[in-house]
């Protein structure tokens, strides 16, 4: 274990270029952390995705994106496509990401949190101690990525933690650990940051243009995340907002703008019992 | 991939997302529980401030109903926040810290001594008991009235809901106007005749806030304005705009006429209901549907490109 105030912000690069949809991190994370299942077996008929989306009993998501296969795209990045050889029609192709809940810099779910359930841990990651939430449910509409949710069952807030046990034990998180192509890579922040700059670079000098880093920037809305992508399509396509920024930036507006009509309404009470005796 | 795409044609602009699914979580609150703890809430803070001031100017009548209705109010109001709880008897934890940037946890210091003090006012009025104590704790509670008012519309901003957090600066005077009029409303409900003349010149001050800062929800947010136009938050909010302008029509004969006041108040009382529902019916739409994600935040994307 790293002395105190020494340990470096850990966090995850997920480079959906190489995921094969082999989903092995929803499993390793639902086995480690004792995951319940989510719904039994439903089935969204949409695609081969049959999770849907991150929640209190998904904390790996891995979403399967089906559309035209980009015809400019001149690299086979070896993803499974569909279609008749030597024809116009290029065929569709599928894209592959592992979510999951991104850690913020500025985490909007730990800000809001009234009970200091959700802390930021010696890691740069944000957990909930179960023991302190008492499911307010404030958390869940405040994250930008729709990322935290109550456990019917259980009433209580539950997200991914990073597996804060394993770091604590010096092992990385189970999903990280089971990805077969490394698509999920566990490590210091920084250093992660700079590996995801390199592999962007590769991929753009072989041909694959639309390759882009998501939540890498700590310029953005939420300060940077520490869970970040690369990602081959728009952050929408996979469910992800554009532009997410967290709410509590606008607080102390917020407040002005409350005290101000606060104010209002009691100068206004205050008005109509002077002068007139009735 | 969204199926939408081909129906560029309808949606306001063009917009992709992951088969058309929801990016946000809804809020997890339940409903009644949360929308009467906001109306509840505001309420009482009017009505505790009504009481202090109608003890002090000797409104006996006025001040009974402000301190019962502010007592009633704000214990309800905890109730039904403890009972959206996903573990109730840990409601306590809420006191274990005060975080400024968690309205809750702002909202729970100001709502727990607030109902206190409005309980001791009204238990005082009641058994005739303690008279000074009861009127010193009527003075807290009205102090702490105003607060009581606003801090909701932050509790509900400070969200990524889209229709809530986009209207972060009106929200506070929608609920402070509708507050007004909700406290008004139970005044002139119960008080007597000859003491209602505050509460009628409040509740048409409140009238014009509310209706001011609803017509900026419905049309001054751009896309997050949708949803409070539209569908059951569009009807609830006509409604509570119907009953407001109602109840002000009638309050101003209240003074003279008994029924005319305890119409009044029973419109400013269901409007203030509409009015927290269908604001609440809005923000749990606009987090349903991605577009309200993905657009807005696109066009801040371009805007910040452009240099702008
Ligand atoms: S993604 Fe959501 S749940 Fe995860 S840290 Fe950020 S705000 Fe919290
Ligand atoms: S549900 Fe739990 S973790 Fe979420 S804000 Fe409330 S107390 Fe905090």
């Amino acid at each position: 274990m790293a002395e105190y105030g020494t340990q470096p912000r850990m966090g995850f690069f997920t480079d959906t270029s190489v995921c094969i949809g082999c989903k092995a991190c929803e499993v390793a994370c639902k086995e480690w952390n004792g995951v319940p299942e989510a719904g039994g077996l439903d089935l969204l008929g949409m695609s081969y995705d049959n999770t849907g989306a991150l929640g209190s009993n998904t904390w790996r998501h891995v979403a399967f994106v089906e559309q035209p296969k980009p015809a400019e795209s001149t690299v086979d990045l070896g993803m499974p496509d569909v279609g008749a050889p030597g024809q116009d029609d290029p065929g569709v192709r599928w894209l592959m990401s592992s979510d999951v809940c991104k850690h913020c810099t500025h985490a909007a779910c730990l800000d809001v949190c009234p009970t200091g359930s959700l802390f930021r841990t010696e890691f740069g990651t944000v957990v909930v101690q179960q023991d302190i939430c008492n499911g307010c449910g404030y958390c869940v509409p405040a994250c930008p990525y729709g990322v935290i949710e109550k456990r019917e069952s259980d009433g209580r807030a539950f997200k991914c933690t990073l597996c804060y046990d394993r770091l604590g034990a010096g092992m990385e998180p189970a999903c990280a650990k089971a990805c077969p192509t490394d698509s999920i890579q566990f490590g210091e922040l920084d250093e992660l940051r700079e590996r995801a700059d390199e592999r962007v670079r590769t991929l753009h000098d072989s041909g694959v243009p639309e390759a882009r880093l998501y939540g890498h920037d700590p310029e953005d809305g939420v300060g940077g995340d520490g869970a970040f992508f690369l990602l081959l399509d728009e952050p929408e396509v996979y469910g992800l907002p554009p532009d997410p920024v967290v709410t509590t930036r606008d607080l102390p507006a917020m407040w002005r703008r409350a005290t101000v009509a606060a104010v209002g309404a009691a100068a206004v009470v205050v008005a109509s019992f002077l002068g007139r005796r009735r | 991939m969204s199926p939408r795409r081909e129906r560029a044609m309808v949606e306001p602009a063009e917009f992709r997302s992951y088969y058309g699914r929801p990016i946000l979580k809804e809020p997890a609150w339940k409903q009644p529980d949360v929308p009467l703890y906001l109306f509840l809430g505001g309420a009482a803070g009017v009505s505790a401030m009504t009481a202090a001031l109608a003890d002090v100017t000797g409104r006996a009548g006025l001040a009974r109903v402000g301190r019962l209705v502010a007592s009633g109010g704000s214990i309800a109001s905890v109730a039904a926040l403890v009972h959206d709880l996903g573990k109730p008897l840990r409601f306590l934890h809420m006191l274990r810290v005060l975080k400024p940037t968690s309205p809750l946890s702002v909202g729970s210091w100001i709502l727990s001594p607030f109902s206190a003090l409005a309980a001791v006012s009204a238990a005082s009025e009641v058994t005739g008991l303690l008279p000074r104590i009861g009127r010193l704790a009527g003075a807290g509670a009205g102090l702490l009235g105003p607060p009581m008012c606003t801090y909701t519309a932050v509790l509900l901003a400070d969200t990524a809901t889209p229709s809530w957090h986009e209207a972060h600066g009106t929200l506070p005077v929608l609920f402070a106007g509708s507050a007004l009029t909700s406290g008004a409303g139970a005044a002139l409900l119960a008080a007597p005749a000859g003491e209602v003349g505050p509460a009628v010149r409040a509740g048409l001050a409140g009238a014009v806030a509310e209706l001011v800062a609803e017509h900026h929800l419905e049309t001054g947010l751009g896309l997050a304005s949708e949803p409070y136009r539209t569908g059951r938050a569009g009807k609830l909010l006509k409604a509570a705009k119907a009953l407001t302008v109602a109840g002000a029509g009638l309050s101003l004969m209240a003074q003279r006429n008994r029924a005319a006041g305890v119409l009044a108040g029973a419109a400013y009382l269901a409007s203030g209901l509409c009015t927290r529902f269908g604001v609440y019916a809005a923000g749990v739409e606009s987090a349903k549907d991605p577009k309200y994600v993905v657009i807005p935040q696109r066009e801040r994307i371009a805007r910040r490109s452009e240099g702008r």
